[in-house]
C-alpha cells in the first residue's frame, strides 16, 4: 500500500514537472534570471540595432551581463549574416525589429527617435523598414 | 533685329548650350527677374547651387533586405532563446 501511494507521488511530481516545462516554455524558459528580472524591472531594453541597452545607468553586474549577451549577440548575427549574405548590421537590425515585437508588456524598448518606451499591449513604434 | 549667342555653363555638368535670344525679350525678363546686370550683359548667368545634391549612401540597410531577412532571425532568436 505504501509502496503504491509512493510511486503515485513520484509520477504526480514527474508528471507536474513536465506540465511546468511546457507551460513555461514559450519565451522565458532559456533566459538567465538575472536577465529575466533586468528586463522585467525596465533596467534594459532592447533597441533597434538588435543588442541590448541600458534604459537607467547599470550596476556593475548588469553592465557585465549585457555586455556578455550583446557579445552573444554580434557572434551569432555575424554568423547568419555570413549564411544569408548579409551584412552584420543588416541582420542585427532585423532582429531588433523582431526582438523589439517580441517585447512583453512593461518591458522597454527604444524607439527609432532614440527615447525609451515602455511596451504595452498596443504595437511597438519601430523602424519604418520593420515588417 | 538683332540677335546675340549667350552661352550658358552648366557648372556641374560642363554642358554648354547655345540659345538664339532676342534681345528685347531678354531684357524684359532680365530686368524683372535678374535685375541690372543681366541686363547690361544681355546673357542669362545660369549657375549651379552651391550645396551639392547629396544622396545619402549611409542607408546601408534597406527594406527589401530586411524583408529577405526576416525568416532567418526569427529562427535565430527562437534557436538561441537564451542571449535573445
Amino acid at each position: 500500500m505504501f509502496e503504491f501511494i509512493r510511486k503515485n507521488k513520484a509520477a504526480a511530481i514527474v508528471g507536474g514537472l513536465a506540465l511546468t516545462a511546457i507551460v513555461a516554455t514559450p519565451v522565458m524558459a532559456q533566459r538567465d534570471p538575472a536577465y529575466a528580472a533586468a528586463r522585467a524591472s525596465g533596467a534594459i531594453g532592447e533597441k533597434p540595432d538588435g543588442y541590448l541597452g541600458y534604459v537607467s545607468s547599470p550596476s556593475a553586474s548588469v553592465k557585465a551581463m549585457v555586455e556578455d549577451l550583446n557579445i552573444k549577440r554580434k557572434a551569432a548575427y555575424t554568423r547568419k549574416a555570413q549564411e544569408t549574405n548579409s551584412t552584420v548590421e543588416q541582420f542585427a537590425f532585423t532582429s531588433g525589429c523582431n526582438l523589439i515585437m517580441r517585447t512583453v508588456a512593461g518591458e522597454k524598448y527604444q524607439a527609432p527617435n532614440g527615447s525609451w518606451q515602455t511596451r504595452t499591449s498596443a504595437a511597438p513604434t519601430r523602424d519604418s523598414r520593420c515588417p | 533685329m538683332s540677335h546675340k549667342i549667350c552661352q550658358l555653363t552648366d557648372r556641374s555638368g560642363n554642358a554648354i548650350r547655345s540659345i538664339m535670344m532676342n534681345r528685347k525679350t531678354t531684357g524684359l525678363i532680365s530686368g524683372v527677374a535678374l535685375g541690372l546686370s543681366a541686363v547690361l550683359a544681355g546673357c542669362v548667368q545660369v549657375s549651379a547651387p552651391d550645396k551639392p545634391i547629396v544622396i545619402n549612401l549611409n542607408i546601408n540597410i534597406k527594406q527589401e533586405v530586411v524583408y529577405r531577412l526576416d525568416g532567418d532571425a526569427k529562427d535565430l532568436i527562437n534557436s538561441e532563446a537564451e542571449i535573445f
